[in-house]
């Protein structure tokens, strides 16, 4: 049976970073991924990674503007951590050897990203997190002597002593069908966020709220679940992510009558307002009556405004995209977007250095939150997170593993049940729903109930309609009963993980009376800070979800009127 | 902003047919031909017509996928036996390519198939990226802040940071067909991004390694498949010439597989002949770069060695003796034109490298 000092659960650039960090530090380290490393999420983010790096820049203004962007349910220790080491992490990344653009002095070049008052946003292109997730992957190839990688292997339950510590996992090898327990002094969860409950969403078929889920069932709370970030500049049929790198650069939001909206509701940052901000005003326009094209369901992002060399070369990816998935020349002529499911600011409960409430369970990345997105994440903040908060619980977990002995549990009891679980979904009888029916309807009904603009009628209909779904999905059979890359008993389970991702969302969404950052309650439509600035958490019991709250971190910037 | 936008897409749903190679290492069975109907709009892509038939038919159908935009790499199969990403091809513009109306799915080539259209790129892709020394080898000492270097440097190697690891042009390599242990295109592009980036300490060593490996860079037989199979131009071949010009001309690698030897015994002919002299072409390649290289004995060596094939290629009337001896005789005109490109090309204070980061297209 493998035992490790630390176990990582994900490889996007969380949790390789973690491993990284661990290692560093000495530990004994494996990271486990249900897909190959470089398959990650976190391949996909775009525009770039902020950090105060220019020498006339300040990470308190970085901290401020990212206080300011988060509706002031951020925690200001835990920004003021990343926003500082923010510059030392980005360099790191750079020696490691993430080809950053460059200006003319040969420095690295900075963009201008939403709601930030300066230019602070280092890329590559626009394929950002690609270049920063397969730099790292090469540095876990040159460092394959010290960190193990589990490629393919689906984590299917934590493992917990009796004292309720965390002490390992069950996972399958993905390949074989094999199960394996793997006992580790400490668990890192590192598996993203949980778009996939919605339909449509950015977020890639494998982003299913398993890490989420994982620590929810073990017994941690999750927090500010209802904070979920609509992209402003989705493509209407797939929803397939337009970067924001795009109105970084310049580009224009435009109505059926031509008129750039976003004066009306930001008059001073214009498109450059954060998400849940432009999102909004999109919706706005759209549910008026001034969207264009069919149904007037979408908005006109304007690229033409950028100098076509300058689209070519920095972002090359979205005129790629707007050819081959929308059939639009974005250098000639706008495209239709419209907001989309991007990203879940709550998740996992930690501290700064990534512990959960459960003892040797750390959590990093879009599956936690620590807070430092608190009601609506900055753009170019999120890859920033991960890696800070990767490196942070990856140090501290190795530290935490220097000083005990590795546990001793009996797994063979949970490797059978876990075993028994998963021989019980492929035995199903045909008759109940098809899993894919169910998740269809899942994100379907969040993205109509649990959007950008939310009431407590429409959140009630979510609520039941996930209920009932919970109890479909019991039953739901499959196809497959084989044992290699089974990957229909895997959908059962990733299905389980969303509706449990789910109704955290839409329970949060209910409790919070109040309208902050992506929360936008029509039927209370003020931000109201006295009975409202504080996290929302809930915990699973035998009775059913349990809400509790805890106070929000204010260290040096008092909540205040949002204006951009 | 411009007044006239493109037509919307038709929104009208059409019938498509899917013809899957199925395999299931569990049978004990062959792997076999898996036909399904789907119903979708034909701009929409081939994964998507793959996964409707998984989610409304059979789920037992393996397809490794994620992004759905063309950055996870995941979706790697050959469509109508041509490599491709599945969510990166359109269901209509794949049935033009079907030979019987069905739209054809394959496993990706030159890699084991593992189930249905899942291979194993561990056992060959990920070990041939892992042959290149896959990691930055920083210059010393490592400044405080970030490596000054080249803006165009940057954007230059970004072409090949680009490669989302699909495996497409290895599946299409015909040189890997023929030699497995060829490197490969995937993993010599890689080799470019570390070659190429100004901050690398290891330029030399990394370049003389891989010309003096007989599967290294001149294993590559420059027959462009893996230029039209990579769904993110990142011109693996294009890559590979580079690691070429820049060991041979700036590092003055002299390898022991005579690769920049041939190369350069090739271009001189051309300029001096204007098509290639066959018969010149071994002994230059082996026994010096002049009308004397024939002389040489490792030229003799060789000439023996490759009778038979020109034997054969002379019965079968694929080789005209005289021709091939003597050389093409071109009008002076013509060899005037051939020498006036060679003089242009030449000419230019820099070699001209094709990055469409940096070129981009044409300005209008």
């Amino acid at each position: 049976m493998p035992e490790h000092d630390v176990l990582i659960i994900g490889a996007g650039l969380a949790g390789q970073r973690a491993a990284l960090a661990a290692a560093q530090a000495g530990a004994s380290v494996a990271i486990m991924s249900k897909v190959h490393p470089v398959r990650s999420h976190s391949v996909a983010a775009a525009g770039g990674i902020n950090a105060a790096i220019s020498l006339d820049d300040d990470w308190r203004s970085h901290a401020y503007d990212t206080v300011k962007g988060s509706d002031f349910l951020g925690d200001q220790d835990a920004i003021e951590v990343m926003c500082s080491e923010a510059p030392g992490e980005v360099m790191h990344l750079e020696h490691m050897g993430v080809t950053f653009h460059r200006n003319d002095k040969g420095e690295m070049d900075l963009r201008a990203f939403g709601g930030a008052s300066m230019k602070r946003t280092a890329y590559v292109a626009d394929i950002t997190g690609q270049a920063l997730l397969h730099v790292l992957y090469e540095q876990l190839m040159k460092h394959h002597e010290q960190v193990e990688r589990y490629e393919e292997w689906f984590t299917t339950s934590l493992l917990m002593d009796e004292a309720g510590a965390s002490v390992g996992v069950i996972a399958r090898d993905v390949r074989s069908g094999r199960m394996e327990a793997f006992t580790a002094k400490n668990v890192i969860l590192a598996c993203g966020g949980a778009g996939q409950a919605y339909k449509p969403t950015t977020n890639g078929l494998i982003v299913t709220g398993d890490g989420i889920a994982l620590a929810y069932k073990a017994g941690a709370p999750l927090m500010d679940m209802e904070m979920v970030q609509y992209h402003p500049t989705c493509l209407v049929e797939s929803g397939i992510l337009i970067t924001e790198g795009a109105r970084g650069e310049g580009a224009h939001l435009l109505n059926a009558n031509g008129e750039r909206f976003m004066e009306k509701s930001a008059p001073n940052k214009m498109e450059l307002a954060s998400r849940d901000v432009v999102s909004r005003a999109e919706q706005i326009e759209i549910n008026e009556g001034r969207g264009v094209g069919p149904n007037g369901a979408g908005i006109y992002l304007d690229v033409t405004v950028v100098p076509r060399k300058r689209t070519l070369e920095a972002l090359r990816e979205i005129v790629n995209l707007g050819r081959d998935f929308a059939g639009v020349d974005i250098t000639r002529e706008p495209i239709m977007i419209r907001p989309g499911q991007h990203y879940i600011m709550g998740g996992v409960k930690t501290d700064i250095d990534g512990r959960t409430p459960i003892e040797g369970l750390y959590a990093a990345g879009e599956v936690a939150c620590v807070s430092v997105h608190g009601g609506n994440r900055l753009g170019a903040n999120s890859l920033l997170d991960t890696l800070i908060f990767g490196r942070r619980a990856g140090e501290h977990a190795a530290a935490r593993s220097a000083s005990m002995p590795m546990p001793q549990v009996d797994t063979i009891s949970r490797l059978k049940e876990d075993e028994g679980s998963i021989a019980a979904i492929v035995a199903r009888e045909k008759g109940g729903r098809r899993v894919s029916e169910i998740k269809d309807e899942l994100g379907e009904t969040m993205n109509r109930y649990a959007a950008v603009f939310r009431d407590e009628q429409r959140l009630q209909s979510a609520r039941e309609v996930v209920a009932r779904l919970k109890e479909e999905a019991k039953s739901a059979y499959i196809d497959d009963r084989g044992t290699v890359f089974n990957q229909d008993v895997l959908g059962a389970l990733e299905l389980s993980y969303m509706l449990d991702c789910a109704e955290a969302i839409v329970l949060g969404a209910i409790e919070r009376k109040e309208s902050r950052g992506a929360q936008f309650r029509t039927d209370y439509p003020q931000r109201d800070d006295e009975n409202w600035l504080k996290h929302i958490n809930i915990t699973a019991t035998a009775d059913g979800p349990q809400l509790s709250y805890s106070p929000v971190t204010i260290t040096q910037w008092e909540p205040e009127e949002r204006k951009y | 902003m411009s007044s006239t936008t493109s037509a919307p897409r038709s929104s009208v749903t059409q019938a498509f047919r899917l013809r899957l190679r199925r395999y299931d290492p569990e049978s004990g069975q062959a792997a076999y031909w898996d036909e399904h109907e789907i119903e979708l709009e034909g701009h929409r892509s081939v994964l998507e017509g793959i996964l409707q038939a998984k989610n409304r038919f059979d789920g037992s159908i393996g397809i490794r996928c994620s992004c759905r935009q063309a950055i996870c790499g995941s979706c790697g199969v050959r469509v109508n036996g041509e490599p491709a990403l599945a969510c990166h091809t359109h269901l209509d513009e794949a049935l033009l390519g079907a030979k019987d109306g069905v739209i054809e799915i394959e496993p990706m080539g030159n890699m084991p198939v593992i189930k249905d259209l899942i291979v194993d790129m561990d056992a060959v892709h990920w070990k041939k990226v892992q042959r290149v020394t896959p990691w930055l080898i920083g210059k010393q000492p490592v400044p405080e802040r970030e490596y000054i270097v080249d803006r165009e440097s940057m954007v230059d190697v970004t072409q090949t940071m680009a490669c989302i690891q699909c495996g497409a042009c290895v599946s299409d390599c015909l040189a890997m067909e023929v030699d497995p242990g060829f490197i490969g295109p995937a993993a010599l592009a890689k080799a470019y991004r570390f070659v190429g980036d100004p901050r690398d300490d290891a330029r030399h060593e990394r370049l003389n390694d891989l010309a003096q490996d007989p599967q290294g860079i001149y294993d590559c037989t420059h027959c462009f498949k893996c230029v039209q199979a990579c769904p993110k131009d990142v011109n693996p071949m294009g890559q590979i010439m580079r690691l070429r010009r820049i060991a041979g001309a700036d590092e003055k690698i002299v390898d022991i597989n005579n690769g920049h030897r041939h190369e350069e015994a090739l271009t001189t002919l051309i300029r001096d002949y204007g098509l290639l002299h066959e018969a010149e072409l071994i002994p230059r390649s082996y026994g010096g770069n002049s009308w004397f290289g024939k002389f040489h004995p490792a030229a003799g060596k060789e000439l023996l060695s490759s009778l038979p094939v020109a034997i054969r290629g002379i019965l079968r009337g694929k080789i005209n003796p005289k021709i091939a001896l003597l050389g093409h005789k071109l009008a002076k005109r013509d060899l005037d034109s051939v020498k006036r490109i060679y003089e242009r090309v030449e000419s230019k204070p820099e070699r001209y490298e094709l990055n469409l980061y940096i070129v981009g297209e044409d300005e209008s």
